[in-house]
């Protein structure tokens, strides 16, 4: 995804000479198109987040139009003071982008993890949340986040995800991406977690004859309320999957939207624990460590349906 | 075309850093807010800035060309607000309802879009200079030329924001940037040099990359000699301002009691009278 990222982005400044990328020096060769062929518009700030936010604020308040790129848990909780009160509080059209997110760098240990960052930005007004599935999804949402003006957060993967749909289905903000059919339950797929959610609505139908509907949402704020709405009186079930902690993600926001709602629909949420993962090892190792893997999935979804039919009974 | 600077009289100048003092102490008694110390050793800088140098036209408040100003010690607003009001950027009467429920005007300044003349909402320290930055940086990228100068307090100086924007402004040679460091000696409950070692100040900046001066914040013709003597200096600029909190009134002067004390009325006629106000 960063290298879709870093073509997209160089693709953009072409087009925008308003557009400016702050990294927060990372990135080695990542961006040597877009130095090398428009200088102007890179700027590494250095191992200094909380300045970048507010350099990015202070350009944005001028006319520009700043993209700020560094590893996740560096552009948001290093720098969030400044995100609230430079970018948010003054409405500044200011993309924010995380590279690494969720569990992508599970070995490098909990202090590259990002697990809380829809939580915290849930919270924060003025500021969108999108979690783009693939590098499709991506350039979409990044072309439409800088064009709107409006201050918007983008989480990324790091390399390697694969692409889980073409560019002219791929959703923009606001959107989803119906990628299986089903008519048993419904599973929420939000960001990069999408291959583990595909895997598991494979399973369920072939070796347990369930048949889930699996929809790629990329957008966590503001919440798709008419989406959820259509799916409650379709569905009996529903299950949410994020790569993010359950306290405060994308499910905890489902949830209290159908209850506000008043909507019977069963939900159940994945999502990684209330814990640190102190072991190391790769990602897929870290998906199952909290749960989140394509065989959590697969139990979770059969015990949620087991108990809608045993309260129907 | 921002209009230029209006006023070349140091002595005028200086008798309308008198009137906001007692503006400033008025208001602060009317309506309870503190940070008077703070205010009355910045009033002079604000006022030479506001009336001397910045290209600004408060007809026109959002002209791209025009030069930003930051209060990055944003806990001075009380004075920032008579300094708008008197220099023309909304009328000197919206200030009547300072403090009141739904009023704009408090302990801080509000964000651009609801205030003319605000560049940056700031309260919370040590965000002022990076916006700044971005904001001098963004005149070289977008070639659109204009200067961007910050108030900061000494205090402020503990934050570490602050110095990573030191470190980028000397990589970048944002040389249209220029800071002011109102060096009243004190913080919120202590000395300044006492509670973190923040001197020698002037060293600091200097070898941060900066071009520094260090003049008395008092003294007007000492800050147009700071900023014409290195006008055309590659660097940033650091003017480091020796100033006295609570500057222009006998029982205010250096006593950090100040930093959040209301005077009472009485108060407030001494201070008047001091300041050669008539009552």
């Amino acid at each position: 995804m960063r290298n879709a990222f870093a073509a997209e982005v160089t693709a953009m400044a072409a087009e925008d000479p308003k557009l400016v990328l702050l990294s927060g020096d990372i990135g080695n060769r990542l961006f040597d198109e877009l130095r090398g062929g428009y200088p102007s518009q890179f700027m590494n700030c250095g191992v200094a987040e909380a300045n970048m936010m507010g350099v990015a604020a202070g350009m944005a308040l001028s006319g520009l139009r700043p993209i700020v790129y560094t590893i996740t848990p560096f552009t948001t909780t290093r720098c969030l003071e400044q995100i609230r009160v430079d970018v948010a509080y003054h409405d500044a059209p200011v993309v924010i982008v995380g590279t690494g997110s969720g569990l992508s760098y599970a070995s490098l240990g909990p202090t590259h993890h990002s697990l809380e960052d829809f939580a915290i930005f849930r919270a924060i007004p003025n500021i969108r949340v999108l979690a783009p599935y693939d590098a499709p999804s991506l350039r979409k949402v990044l072309s439409e986040a800088v064009g709107s003006g409006v201050p918007t957060y983008i989480r990324i993967g790091k390399k390697g995800e694969q692409d889980l749909v073409s560019n002219e289905d791929a959703a923009g903000i606001g959107e989803a991406t119906v990628v299986r059919q089903g008519e048993d339950v419904c599973v929420l797929s939000v960001g990069t977690i999408g291959p583990e959610v595909i895997a598991a609505a494979d399973t369920l139908k072939e070796v347990h004859g369930i048949s889930a509907e699996v929809v790629l949402v990329n957008t966590v704020k503001p919440l798709d309320e008419s989406m959820l709405t259509s799916l409650s009186q379709r569905f009996k079930a529903i299950v949410t999957v994020e790569e993010h902690s359950k306290n405060g993600g994308y499910g905890e926001h489902v949830s209290a939207y159908l209850a506000q709602q008043g909507i019977s629909t069963s939900i159940t949420c994945l999502g990684t624990g209330d814990k640190f993962m102190h072991s190391v090892g790769s990602q897929s190792y870290a998906r199952a460590y909290f749960g989140i893997d394509a065989a959590s999935i697969v139990n979770a979804t059969q015990d949620c349906l087991k108990s809608v039919e045993s309260a129907a009974s | 075309m921002p209009e230029a600077p209006i006023q070349n009289d140091m002595g005028s100048l200086e008798q309308i850093a008198q009137m906001l003092r007692h503006r400033i102490i008025k208001t602060s008694h009317e309506s309870g807010t503190p940070h008077l110390g703070s205010c009355l050793s910045c009033i002079d800088l604000l006022v030479f800035l506001y009336w001397h140098i910045l290209q600004i036209d408060p007809t026109d408040p959002t002209n791209p060309k025009r030069d930003r100003f930051l209060l990055s010690k944003g806990h001075a607003a009380p004075a920032l607000f008579q300094v708008l009001a008197e220099r023309g950027f909304f009328p000197v009467s919206d200030l009547n309802n300072y403090g009141e429920d739904g009023s704009l005007f408090g302990e801080h300044p509000p964000t651009p879009s609801a205030l003319p003349g605000i560049e940056a909402a700031t309260g919370s320290l040590g965000h002022g200079l990076p916006i700044g930055l971005g904001m001098a940086l963004a005149s070289r990228i977008s070639d659109v030329p204009y200067s961007v100068y910050a108030i900061l307090s000494d205090g402020e100086c503990n934050e570490g924001s602050v110095w990573e924007a030191a470190l980028l402004a000397a990589a970048q040679k944002v040389s249209n940037l220029t800071v002011a460091i109102d060096y009243n000696k004190w913080q919120a409950t202590g000395r300044s040099n006492e509670v973190l070692g923040l001197a020698p100040l002037a060293e600091k900046w200097s070898a941060f990359g900066w071009c520094v001066s260090e003049i008395d914040g008092h003294n007007l013709n000492q800050m147009a000699d700071a900023i014409e003597k290195n006008r055309n200096d590659p660097r940033p600029k650091a003017i480091i301002a020796n100033t006295v909190k609570g500057r222009g009134v006998s029982f205010m002067e250096d006593d950090n009691n100040w930093h959040y004390r209301i005077p009472t009325a009485e108060e407030v006629g001494l201070a008047a009278k001091e300041l050669g106000i008539e009552a």
